[in-house]
Formats: C-alpha cells, sequence, structure tokens
C-alpha cells in the first residue's frame, strides 16, 4: 500500500539510497543504511526493520513503529553475527575459502551460549548476519513468551483481545505447547476503572508500556505510569486521578493483550465476527482513516486504520465513539410527503415537478459539508440548473495539537471545490433567510442539516411553498418540511471527502441503510434527470470520475487511483 | 605476611581523625588538586601537543585505574570514550549507592573522609571539562549525605568548588542526590533515569550509552566512589607510579569487604592481587579464619552476585611469565590472587570487592533462598526475562525450603535463570542469575536432596498442608 499521493508533482529524481548488505537467515539482502523512526527521521536502519525488509517479521510487543524504542518486551531477541575482525591489523578474518568469516554473537563470559540483541533497536552494520530463524533465536522467543504466560490469567475465553491478541497468536506461532510453572501466580488489579473510556486489567498485562509512552510521548499527557516493582509491576494513573484526555481509546489498539480495553466495546462482541470496512471518519476535516467493526448491519466499533499522510495510526476518542447514532431507533426511514409515507417514485416526480416549474431564482438549496463530494457535485449541478443559490453549514470547535482539526465538518474543502459554500461556509445563509422573509425564495431544499439552527427558523420554514428536507435523523426542519428524503451515514454509502489538507479520501460501505432509506447520490441522479438537468454515472466511481474531469482541482485524479490512503488536491 | 596497604583509608582510620576539612587539610588534603590544576600541557614525540587536562586524563589511562563499583572497567578508557565534540556540556556522577550485599566499603570513605571523595571529583571534573557533578548516594545512608552536603559547603568556602576553581578559571559544582531505596539505582543508566528524576529503569544500550546520551541526554562519566578517591592518589603519586601499585592489568589498591563466617569480619584495604582468598580469610591481618572447629564451604567473592565458589575447587589460571609468555597454572581455591582477572578466569568476579564466607553450617538451599529474594526484590520489573524470571526462582526456593521442593528442582531453576543471563536490559538479569547458576550447577546434590527428600515425604502423606501451591 502506498502512501504517496498518486498526483503529486513529479519530484526530481531522488538521491540514490545508500545501501547496506547483510544476510537474513542466509540470504543476502540489501538495506537502507538508514530508516525513518517513530518520528519519520532517518536513523540507522534496525535488524527488526532489515528482517522486515527481508520478509521475515520478527515478533515484539513493545516495539511500535509510531512510539520511541522501549526494549523492554525482549520478544524480538535474535541471534547475529558480525564479520571477525583481527584486532591487530584491524582487518577481516577470512575463511578457508576466502569468505570472510563471521564472528557469532555470544556471552562474553560463556562464549558456548549465543546471546541475542533486542532487533527493534539493534542497528545494522555492514557484513552483519541475522539469524531470524535460528534455534538459538527460536529458544529465546520461547523462554520470552513462557515468562510472560507464567503470571497471565490465561482467561482469552472471556478476554475482549481474544482473536486479536498479540499474546495468543506469538503463542501459537514461537510458544510452548506446555508450561513448567508450578508455582502461584502474581495477582494484581482487575477491572480497574482508569478513567471514563478505559477499564485496565493488570494481570493480563506485559507491562510493555505501549499505552505509557503513547499517552506521554504523542499526547504529551504524563498520565500513566508504572508503580511498584519486578514482578509486582503495575500500570496505573496518578492516584486518584482519571485517565482522561481525548484519545485514551487508541491505547486500547495499542496494547498488545486484554490489558486495556474500551469501556465502549468491551463484552458487546467477539472480534472475529466484526466485518472489516475501510471508512473516514466523519467528526472533522482531518479525515481520519478509520475500520469499521460491523456485524449484520450494526456497527459495533471505529478503530484507526493506518495513514501516514493523515493520522499515523490514531484517532481521537470523540470521533471513535461517533458512531453510535447510526443504529439509533428513531433514524428516517420512510420517505413522506405531507407527513405521509409514500414512495421514491411518487416523492421524486412530485418534487421534480415543482422544481422544473418554479420561476428562476425561487429556489435556494442548503447543503451539507458532511455530505460525500459526489454528492455535493450533483447538489450543484441541480442548483445550477434551478438558478438557485447554495451554501453549506459552518460548524467550528476547538482545535489540538495532534488530530483534531477546527472545523468539524467532513468536507468542507469538498463543498468549496465544487461550488456549494464560499471560502468562507455559511455566509449565503442570512440571505437565502432574506430571501425567505422577502418572498423571493418561495422553494428550499435542505440537505443533511437542521436550518433552524442556523438563521433559518421555523416562522420562516413556514412561508416556503416547498420545503424538502433530506437527512438521517429528525429534526425541526425534517418535521417542517413537505417532502421528507431519508438519506444515509458515511457507513452505508461509498463515496469521498477531501480533508482540510486537501486529501481526498475515499471510503466503502460497511452496512446496508435503515428502512426505505438510500444514498444521496441515487436519489439525486433521479431529480436531476426530472428536471431535465442531464444524466450522470450511476455508481460513485463514475461520478466522481466525471466530477475529476470537470473540476480543475481534481485534475488527474481517479477513484480508481486514491487507493486507502487518498490523494492531494489543491484547495 | 600479607599485609593491609591503605592509600584510600590511609588516615580515615586514625585516631582523631574527623570528616571535617581542617583534618583533611593537616593531612595533605588538596594538595592533588593543586597539583592537577599546575599540570603543564605537554609534547608528545608524535609532534601532538597535550593540554594540561588531557596529560592527567592521560595519566589517569596510565595508571591502569580500574572501577570499583563492579564491572572492574579502565576508569581512563571510560573517560576517553566521552563525546567532547557534541557541544553538549558534560557531567560526572559519582556512584554512590553501595548497595550489593555484602558491600561496605563506599561507606567508609563517605562517613570518615568525604573530602577525598570531594577532592577527586573536582580534579576529575577539571580533567574533563565537567562543570556540573552529581553525587548519587544511597537512600539508605543520610548520615553520609549530611556530610557530603557539609563538606561541599567547606570546600566551597574555601574556594575548592564553585566559581574559579582555586583561580584556574574553572566552575565546578558538586550536588548531592539521595536515592530513595532501590537497588537497580546502583545501575549506571538507572542512575542516571532516576537523577533525572523518573523511575529507574535502565536504558537499552546501544543507544544510550552514558559517555554519548547519558544525563540529560549528554555525556556522562559515572563512576564509583573508591574510584574517584583513587584519582586523588593517581595524581599524587603519578600514573605510573601509581601503576606500580598492586599487579599488572590489576593496578593500585582496593577495599574489601568481608562478611560472613570468619572470626573477624570487616574491611580490608590491599594491593590488588598482591594477597590471596585464603590469606584474607584466614590470615591474623585479616579475617581471621573461620569459627573454631568449622570449615570452609564455599565463598561468594566478588558481592551477592558474583558466581559462587565451592571449597577445594582447583582453577586453571594463565599466567604471564618473567620472558613475556603465557603459561598455564593450577590453582586451588584459597590461593587465587584477589584481583581482577584471576577471579574472571576462575569463572566469577572480584565485583564489588566484597567476600562473603560460609563453612559447614551453612545449608545452600536456604542460602540461595535468600539471595534470590532479594533479587527477585529489587528487580526493576522493567524487561520480561528478569522481571518475570526473578520471583520464579525465589518462589521456587522458597517451595523448595518449605517442603514444597521436587528432585527436578535443581534443573528448574536452572533452566529458568539461563533464560535470564544475557537477555536483560541491564546487568541486573546476570546478577540474579549467577547465584542461582553458580549455587546448583556446584552443590547440586544439596538441592536434589532437599527436593527428593520431599517429594518422599510426600508419597508417605506427610507434606505440611498449604506448603506446595
Amino acid at each position: 500500500m502506498s502512501n504517496a499521493a498518486p498526483n503529486a508533482p513529479a519530484p526530481t529524481a531522488p538521491p540514490p539510497v545508500e545501501t547496506l548488505r547483510i544476510k537474513v537467515d542466509g540470504r543476502d539482502i540489501d538495506v537502507p543504511k538508514t530508516m525513518p523512526d517513530w518520528q519519520g527521521r532517518p536513523q540507522p536502519t534496525t535488524m527488526l526493520q532489515a528482517c522486515h525488509l527481508a520478509g521475515h517479521e520478527v515478533p515484539h510487543y513493545c516495539y511500535h513503529p509510531k512510539l520511541p524504542v522501549a526494549g523492554n518486551c525482549r520478544m524480538c531477541l535474535v541471534e547475529f553475527g558480525t564479520p571477525a575482525m583481527d584486532m591487530a591489523t584491524r582487518k577481516p578474518i577470512l575463511n578457508e575459502d576466502g569468505s570472510v568469516k563471521i564472528a557469532r554473537s555470544v556471552l562474553p563470559y560463556e562464549p558456548q551460549t549465543p546471546r541475542g540483541a533486542i532487533a527493534c533497536a539493534t542497528p545494522i552494520s555492514p557484513g552483519m548476519e541475522i539469524y531470524p530463524s535460528s534455534p538459538a533465536t527460536k529458544q529465546m522467543r520461547e523462554s520470552v513468551l513462557e515468562s510472560l504466560l507464567i503470571n497471565h490469567p490465561l482467561d482469552c475465553p472471556i478476554c475482549d483481545q481474544a482473536g486479536e491478541c498479540k499474546l495468543q497468536e506469538s503463542s501459537v506461532q514461537h510458544g510452548q505447547g506446555a508450561s513448567r510453572f508450578v508455582e502461584a501466580k502474581v495477582h494484581k488489579p482487575k477491572a480497574v476503572d482508569l478513567g471514563p473510556r478505559i477499564v485496565l486489567d493488570d494481570e493480563r498485562c506485559v507491562l510493555c508500556t505501549r499505552c505509557v509512552r503513547f499517552t506521554k510521548d504523542i499526547v504529551g499527557d504524563d498520565a500513566l505510569g508504572i508503580v511498584n516493582r519486578g514482578s509486582y509491576n503495575t500500570i496505573s494513573a496518578f492516584p486518584g486521578k482519571a485517565f482522561d484526555n481525548n484519545y485514551t481509546l487508541n491505547t486500547v489498539d495499542l496494547c498488545p493483550v486484554g490489558a486495556l480495553t474500551s469501556k465502549d466495546f468491551r463484552f458487546k462482541m467477539r472480534v472475529w465476527f466484526l466485518k472489516e470496512t475501510r471508512g473516514i471518519c466523519t467528526s472533522c476535516a482531518t479525515g481520519c482513516n478509520i475500520t469499521i467493526g460491523s456485524r449484520e448491519e450494526t456497527v459495533h466499533r471505529y478503530e484507526p486504520r493506518e495513514n501516514d499522510a493523515v493520522n499515523g495510526t490514531w484517532m481521537c476518542d470523540s470521533g471513535r465513539l461517533n458512531y453510535r447514532w447510526i443504529g439509533r431507533a428513531d433514524r428516517l426511514r420512510d420517505v413522506t410527503a405531507g407527513g405521509a409515507k409514500t414512495t421514491w417514485k411518487a416523492a421524486i416526480d412530485a418534487i421534480a415537478g415543482k422544481l422544473a416549474s418554479a420561476p428562476a431564482g425561487s429556489v435556494a438549496i442548503v447543503a451539507s459539508a458532511r455530505q460525500t463530494t459526489e454528492e455535493l457535485y450533483l447538489v450543484k449541478k441541480l442548483a445550477t440548473r434551478l438558478g438557485a443559490p447554495t451554501d453549506s453549514v459552518p460548524r467550528e470547535g476547538e482545535a489540538d495539537k495532534l488530530l483534531v482539526s477546527a472545523d468539524r465538518n467532513p468536507n468542507s474543502n469538498g463543498a468549496r471545490l465544487t461550488g456549494i459554500s464560499y471560502t468562507e461556509a455559511g455566509i449565503q445563509l442570512p440571505r437565502i433567510a432574506d430571501g425567505i422573509r422577502n418572498g423571493t425564495i418561495r422553494s428550499l431544499v435542505v440537505f443533511g442539516e437542521d436550518v433552524t439552527q442556523h438563521g433559518i427558523g421555523a416562522d420562516l420554514l413556514a412561508k416556503l411553498e416547498l420545503l424538502v428536507a433530506s437527512d438521517i435523523l429528525p429534526n425541526a426542519t425534517t418535521a417542517a418540511a413537505h417532502h421528507v428524503l431519508p438519506g444515509c451515514a458515511a457507513a452505508e454509502k461509498r463515496g469521498t471527502f477531501v480533508n482540510a489538507k486537501g486529501r481526498v479520501q475515499r471510503f466503502l460501505k460497511a452496512v446496508e441503510p435503515k428502512g426505505d432509506a438510500r444514498p444521496e447520490a441515487e436519489f439525486l441522479l433521479e431529480l436531476l434527470a426530472g428536471v431535465g438537468a442531464g444524466q450522470f454515472p450511476a455508481t460513485a466511481e463514475g461520478l466522481f470520475n466525471r466530477m475529476a474531469g470537470e473540476i480543475p482541482a481534481f485534475a488527474g485524479v481517479e477513484w480508481a487511483r486514491l487507493g486507502d490512503a487518498g490523494a492531494n488536491v489543491a484547495v | 605476611m600479607p599485609q593491609e596497604y591503605r592509600l584510600i583509608l590511609k588516615h580515615a582510620d586514625q585516631p582523631g581523625y574527623t570528616p571535617d576539612l581542617a583534618c583533611y587539610l593537616r593531612h595533605g588534603g588538596y594538595e592533588s588538586l593543586k597539583k592537577a590544576l599546575a599540570t603543564p600541557g605537554r609534547d608528545l614525540p608524535d609532534g601532538k601537543k597535550q593540554t594540561p587536562r588531557e596529560v592527567v586524563r592521560d595519566d589517569v589511562l596510565k595508571s591502569g585505574l580500574r572501577g570499583r563499583g563492579g564491572a572492574g572497567f579502565s576508569a581512563g578508557l571510560k573517560w576517553s570514550f566521552v563525546d567532547r565534540r557534541g557541544g553538549k556540556p558534560i557531567y560526572l556522577v559519582c556512584n554512590a549507592d553501595e548497595s550489593e550485599p555484602g558491600t561496605f566499603k563506599d561507606r567508609q570513605i563517605l562517613h570518615k573522609d568525604p573530602h577525598q571523595l570531594v577532592e577527586g571529583m573536582i580534579i576529575s571534573c577539571w580533567a574533563n571539562d565537567v562543570k556540573l557533578a552529581y553525587i548519587y548516594i544511597r537512600g539508605e545512608m543520610p548520615h553520609g549525605a549530611r556530610l557530603l552536603n557539609k563538606a561541599l559547603e567547606e570546600a566551597r568556602a574555601a574556594g575548592f568548588l564553585g566559581k574559579n576553581v582555586l583561580g584556574s578559571g574553572h566552575d565546578i559544582e558538586i550536588h548531592v542526590h539521595r536515592g530513595a531505596g532501590a537497588y537497580i539505582c546502583g545501575e549506571e543508566t538507572g542512575l542516571i533515569e532516576s537523577l533525572e528524576g523518573k523511575r529507574p529503569y535502565p536504558r537499552i544500550k546501544p543507544p544510550y550509552f552514558p559517555a554519548v546520551l547519558g544525563l540529560y541526554m549528554s555525556p556522562t562519566i559515572v563512576n564509583n566512589v573508591e574510584t574517584l578517591c583513587h584519582v586523588v592518589h593517581v595524581v599524587r603519586l603519578g600514573g605510573a607510579e601509581y601503576a606500580k601499585l598492586g599487579t599488572p592489568n590489576n593496578t593500585g589498591t582496593r577495599i574489601v569487604s568481608l562478611s560472613g563466617d570468619v572470626t573477624k569480619p570487616g574491611y580490608f584495604e590491599v594491593e590488588v592481587g598482591k594477597v590471596t582468598l585464603g590469606e584474607l580469610i584466614n590470615d591474623p591481618a585479616f579475617g581471621g579464619g573461620l569459627k573454631t572447629g568449622r570449615s570452609l564451604k564455599a565463598i561468594i567473592p566478588g558481592g551477592s552476585s558474583s558466581k559462587v565458589l565451592k571449597a577445594g575447587e582447583k582453577f586453571k589460571l594463565r599466567r604471564k611469565g618473567a620472558d613475556g609468555q603465557m603459561t598455564q597454572v593450577e590453582v586451588d581455591l584459597l590461593d587465587l590472587p584477589y584481583d581482577f582477572d584471576s577471579l574472571q578466569q576462575a569463572g566469577t568476579m572480584s565485583g564489588s570487592g566484597a567476600i562473603i564466607v560460609m563453612d559447614d553450617t551453612r545449608d545452600m538451599v536456604d542460602t540461595l533462598a535468600n539471595l534470590s529474594e532479594f533479587y527477585a526484590h529489587e528487580s526493576c520489573g522493567q524487561c520480561t526475562p528478569c522481571r518475570e524470571g526473578a520471583l520464579w526462582m525465589s518462589k521456587a526456593l522458597h517451595r523448595l525450603t518449605t517442603g514444597g521442593g521436587r528432585s527436578a528442582d535443581a534443573d528448574y531453576l536452572r533452566d529458568i535463570a539461563q533464560n535470564i543471563q544475557g537477555r536483560t536490559i541491564c546487568a541486573f538479569g546476570e546478577a540474579a542469575a549467577w547465584p542461582v547458576l553458580s549455587f546448583v550447577k556446584k552443590f547440586r546434590d544439596e538441592f536434589t536432596a532437599r527436593g527428593q527428600a520431599d517429594e518422599a515425604a510426600r508419597a508417605k502423606g506427610l507434606a505440611k498442608p498449604g506448603t506446595h501451591h
């Protein structure tokens, strides 16, 4: 998976990468001399990175590519060798066949015993040989796993992490079948209420300190630490202080075992039943890439999905938990006209008829920067056909230093690029309100917004001859509407958003819409046809590609080339 | 007749010798500092010039001084590794966290002659361009900390410390930092973390070698109390003259802490390698022999983490003859010269210079259980093998000493220990594993017998209830 923007201007030829030749499991490989560290800065390539390039994944717990290296779990210990050097001549010692003699790493005080080095923190050197599959390496892994398991409660059947647990996986791959441990296990606090969203089981913890490092070094909240010592070490928040910042749930993802669990998700669903769909978070303009976990048309969780151009491997708690409304019981399910249930065909025919015969300038459209770029493109086509002014509703909050954008709409740039709103979203709303007040605007089409909250009150809505509202949940605008068209959550359709930095990213459908609800693009196509605005492709792919061909900012971008990581457009 | 050779403790135990500045000055104190500051630069045969500081550093290297903390690493070499070009400040840290069971030598200096340490530190600071140094003193030595702070105040008032030391233009400040009672703070990178106000988790090496990325990520020298005191004498005598003390590659004197089953336990300063283990235990000048009617069973030669030596063991040592040829000689345990290299060749180490003597009344299973409990308690818990293994061994030994033993426990213990040594972040892994490995190997019969006895008792239904978990 490439994170490079497909349409980025071709940079001048990159300087040739300096490489080192080493051996991994007996096979020569040239690896770059330096590779990015957790902050993306070039640092000497580690044995773990080199093994990865050679196709060998070195098992690990504490190591995480986006966190400072701790080196504490010792799971990544590997046996290695370096060219033997004649101390007197400073020249390599050769074997009889002329090849360089390799000195295997051994304990300095016990030369018959191999010594491992932690692959996560040990840089490679020219001529180094790494033995990630050697018997000594395997024995080291077995012994570390044995140590990790002796005091572990082995409560996998009731553990939320089961199925996505590194301790389970490594035990299968590298562990032993039986335990020699006959002593009493260490007992530690269970079900510790660490904060409003996190529960900690200290007995399951392998003390890798990923959560501590993430919270301190990424979030900048030095909230977690270890108390007691030795085998009684226990992860803890400061006494009397709740672990409560907007990124706490990332520690649940980071936790390789079932120690840190999400109060929102724990005991709700076995992870192996979850269908995983690539989505985009809709809670702000950052557009964090997410994996939607759903089962039988119910969304159970969001998890961050790695995209170094956007969110790295993190997302905020507020975005992550902003999914439950998708399954709300009061979702708009029915197409209604005058409060009575009707069919899509009847509704679209009626609306198209009214709009087509409306005098130019008498229709206004309020769209939403929560809509997909493709929908906004179609809304703009409709507006152009009707000569209608358009705008979207701005939504501002406070930005943080990590991910949260002050712009709480996921697609403000989509609204701008498609011409729905101007640079400053929302400045047309007072003019639309004035138009309704003075009678020039007599029809209003609203998508996904409650305009009564944004300067177009119920009194004004009451003056309209035609109010069409497409939305997901009921509100004062849908209550006042002559026609209600039930729409879809992002998780129920496909499309793209353009984030605050101009990254256009696609998302896929995780669950079916509720009731008669349909993706807005579908009925917009019918509406456009109904008012004689022409034919448009019926799929998200086709719509996107048509739009990209028309709007200069999207020049050269195609749906198929967006990939999972998106592409940059000029905003 | 072997005798003590008192260099560091020359004055400390004299009647009327007090730890204040006036007394130290009456006994020639701070003369080495003056000598160091007055050291001229010199031209080397190859045309290069040495600055006065380089001359002193070179002298320390030539003196052959080896660290007295435990590892016995060359002090001059350690100083030479310091990154002096990076532009960051260089720190000196005195490791006064003396905690190795059996060791009580540094506290003699701290309590009786603190100015000697202060002088050694000021010289070392000057020689290494250090402006700020710390003494990390064990939390359980509050009196030592008070004396050190008083000594520092006196030195400051007398112009030995602070701005413009003795008119040299060099500013040096030293602060005392008290630990909070953790053995791991004696590990130099754990000590540095603790000094920074953090949990004393030893750092991974690479990349955090103190000489490059030490205190506050700056180059740092960490030296033991006794080592820094020796610098005073290296400067006083000159490196070449100092190197004549002791034996080749094991130069100078060192203070030996002798404890356990001897009639006269105590501390003795000896020339390194000039006295044997047997002399230290049996000579009237030192331990004065075992108690009446007892015989020697075992010796822990260099602090509780060193591998135990069994009475009657013989060792093959490499000796350099007068002709420069290496020969191998067989040496009895009690004839082992007490120095760094001989004990290393005997498969153990002189460590912190603490000898623990055990006679035939000692039960090796009980002894090891006691030692293991200490290491299980003091493991910081940062890395997996030591965190889990240290307590595992301790629990197994507790079981073995309380009626729940198994005949296979010797191998069980050995296997656990082997999975710790060499696989941890710091040398604590070895410290926890080596006693177990050596006791189980050399006194295997005792461990097996205990286990078999317990198994037999259980078979007869005689096992004490609640002793097996």
